[in-house]
């Protein structure tokens, strides 16, 4: 079972800013373990957020991004009580979906 | 737009700020201020957050062959308290007899309510097993006091004792290089590499050092633990390696601790 994200979204302006910060082994499939084997690759292939339902942001992720990857992003409109959506799938088909307000 | 810090982002940024330090004539930045932005840049988006609000699930957890949850454990504020408890560890406990740390303390917790046996999570490699959990369990209690001031207590005679014990482990000197904690630890402005030595004997080094453990490091992309820290400076010292939550690193965290008095603890904190 993945681990939930923490989202905040802050709306201000015209705009609103919302960071989110994964949890995710975020595997590079390039490491080895101690008896020598690779390490299978295991990473966050899409991830995408959605405003009222509306996708606002989605991006297709590599083995490049960190380990527990924290993400930014910004987009025109929302304001406080709007919900915020991030879900992701990673390579083994894992997904997983969570939710806040703008605030 | 998109921004996130990738494992290549943060190499860049690095490297961009070692050839900054690099050349003396421009100088405009001290090492410490170049770390300490690279940490607010970073801080955003502390992982420790992670393990914290995973700490609090196991808490509240009935698990181990007593399906049993932690809610119960005396951390010394009394059952079931987690605020505040941090910042008065290690201490003194009536039932145990002896001065625990909160990993110690936390161990008699799992054994006591939820049937794990101590002794073999004691054994667990850092990272592995329980362990993993306690890393979480950690973050979650050390964060609960967030903020709070260091108030060590040095009222039971075992405190003291443990306090005296800790300043001499602190000043022992041995191993193949002759070191000890003093050696790094005990004059201000020294540093490794990039990184600043905090001056463990008195403030404000105690309370900056020993207030940001438990950590989340970034170049481990684990939480570190008191113990585990404590392990590792052992490790670069080249002396053998402590036993976890043994008596010894409950008297240098007592000490550590001790020297923090009135320091603002910040942990779980950001590490490189």
């Amino acid at each position: 079972m993945s681990d939930p994200m923490r989202i905040r979204a802050q709306a201000q302006g015209d705009k609103t800013t919302v960071r989110v910060l994964v949890g995710h082994e975020m595997e590079s499939g390039q490491r080895k373990d101690a008896a020598g084997k690779v390490v299978p690759a295991w990473f966050i292939q899409e991830i995408s957020a959605t405003w009222n339902g509306k996708t606002v942001m989605s991006a297709q992720w590599g083995t490049a991004v960190s380990k527990n990857p924290f993400m930014q992003f910004s987009f025109k409109g929302g304001k406080a009580g709007d919900k915020i959506v991030v879900s992701w799938t990673d390579n083994r088909g894992d997904k997983r979906s969570d939710e806040a307000v703008v605030t | 737009m998109v921004s996130l810090f990738s494992k290549w982002s943060l190499r860049a940024l690095l490297a961009l700020a070692v050839c900054a330090f690099g050349s003396t004539a421009q100088a405009q930045k001290t090492t410490a201020e170049g770390i300490a932005e690279y940490r607010a840049m970073l801080a955003d988006g502390n992982p420790a957050e992670l393990y914290e609000a995973k700490g609090e699930g196991l808490w509240k957890q009935a698990r181990g062959p007593k399906n049993a949850s932690l809610e119960k454990c005396d951390l010394g504020k009394g059952p079931g308290t987690v605020k505040g408890a941090f910042v008065e560890l290690p201490r003194f406990f009536a039932d145990t007899q002896r001065v625990q740390d909160l990993e110690s303390r936390l161990l008699t917790c799992m054994e006591q309510l939820q049937g794990f046996n101590a002794a073999d999570i004691a054994k667990t490699r850092f990272g592995e097993g329980e362990q993993k959990n306690i890393e979480s369990l950690v973050a979650y209690i050390s964060g609960a006091s967030a903020g709070m001031k260091f108030n060590v207590p040095q009222t039971h005679a075992q405190e003291k004792l443990m306090y005296e014990v800790g300043r001499k482990v602190f000043y022992i000197r041995g191993g193949p290089m002759d070191f000890s904690c003093a050696s790094c630890h005990s004059e201000d402005n020294k540093r490794i590499r990039l990184q600043d030595l905090p001056n463990l004997t008195k403030q404000p080094g105690a309370s900056t050092g020993f207030g940001s453990w438990p950590a989340y490091r970034v170049s481990a992309g684990d939480l570190w633990s008191m113990q585990r820290r404590l392990n590792d400076c052992y490790r670069q010292q080249r002396f053998p390696y402590p036993g976890y939550a043994s008596d010894v690193t409950i008297a240098l965290g007592m000490y550590m601790g001790v020297n923090s008095q009135g320091g603002v603890s910040t942990a779980p904190a950001l590490k490189r």
